[in-house]
């Protein structure tokens, strides 16, 4: 970690201090508080997404759904937590690869995938990801053939994205239960592949 | 832009580094004051994601590039900013209630040093 204890333990004190002020006012309450960290800790993460993912690989009906309106079809399987913001999935092919970014802060479809990883946050992928999607791809170990192209998504307060990855070949015949299991909160964001087929 | 080149040869962070959501807990504090704000219409995902990007293009106007650990010491800032901003508190208010926080601490563990 790059922060000392001392630093840690001055942010400490400042957000004791705003949420005190805070709750004074009645702005916040410490109880709802507590109950937000803990369903974002606990309950809701990338395995909502990967079930959003597994069906649309065994429904053409689902999956037609799922890209024309994710938001709906989210709010059809209870998830909640969108606000304004719009959801939209985006579908990866042979031909088309799509890459999530926020460039501007770390706007995230946290409603489907939970809170969003480091690497996500980080100052060079999110510089990066926009102007130099391949050599991203193939830092985080995809190479993409030349053919393949290559979309990057610029998340915002109003819409975020969600990547449908590439059934994994070898797969026919598992359950919805056993494909959710194999959809990694990356290949939502279009950092990995599930495929072996297709890449290099 | 000077500050966009140098991010452009930064390296990338690596994706299997498996973190906690918060590293530490004021961080999930700071992340739930801005939830509820949201959740009870006080507070726009459009202006904290604008308020948000300000700071950390502040952060690295000063050369201080993200490394993704500092990214909640931004997301405290902004908040502050915006209480202050939004005249729900002033700075000088938030200084005192630190002080106020810090005292009560000392006192606390004075009384727990106390107790047999």
């Amino acid at each position: 970690m790059a922060d000392d204890k001392p630093a840690q333990a001055d942010y400490d004190l400042r957000t004791r201090a705003l949420v005190s002020v805070l709750t004074r006012k009645g702005l916040v309450d410490p109880a709802a508080m507590d109950a937000v960290v803990e369903y974002h800790e606990r309950q809701v993460g990338p395995h909502i997404g990967a079930g959003l993912v597994a069906r649309s690989w065994v429904d053409p009906d689902y999956r037609r759904r799922l890209l024309a309106d994710a938001r709906a079809v989210a709010r059809e399987e209870n998830v909640t937590g969108f606000q304004s913001t719009d959801l939209v999935a985006v579908a990866n092919t042979p031909s088309v690869h799509n890459l999530v970014v926020c460039t501007l802060c770390s706007c995230y479809p946290w409603s489907v995938l939970g809170l969003p990883p480091t690497w996500y946050k980080d100052s060079a992928y999110r510089a990066r990801a926009v102007i130099e999607p391949r050599n991203v791809l193939r830092e985080f170990g995809l190479d993409l053939d030349d053919e393949v192209e290559v979309r990057v998504w610029d998340s915002t307060a109003e819409v975020r994205y969600l990547v449908i990855p590439q059934r994994p070949p070898g797969t026919d015949g598992m359950s919805v239960e056993q494909l959710t299991a194999l959809v990694t909160r990356d290949s939502m964001i279009g950092a990995e592949t599930l495929a072996v087929s297709g890449q290099k | 832009m000077g500050g966009r080149d140098k991010l452009a040869r930064l390296s990338l962070l690596s994706r299997e580094a498996e973190d906690p959501p918060f590293a530490e807990p004021w961080q999930a504090q700071a992340f739930a004051v801005v939830v509820e704000l949201i959740e009870s219409g006080r507070l726009t995902q459009e202006e904290w994601s604008q308020r948000l990007s300000a700071e950390l293009r502040a952060a690295e106007g000063r050369g201080e590039y993200d490394t993704g650990e500092r990214y909640y010491v931004h997301w405290l800032a902004a908040l502050e900013r915006l209480t202050v901003d939004r005249e729900i508190t002033a700075w000088n208010e938030l200084a005192e209630e630190r002080e106020a926080t810090r005292m009560h601490d000392h006192h606390r563990r004075d009384e727990q040093l106390k107790s047999p």
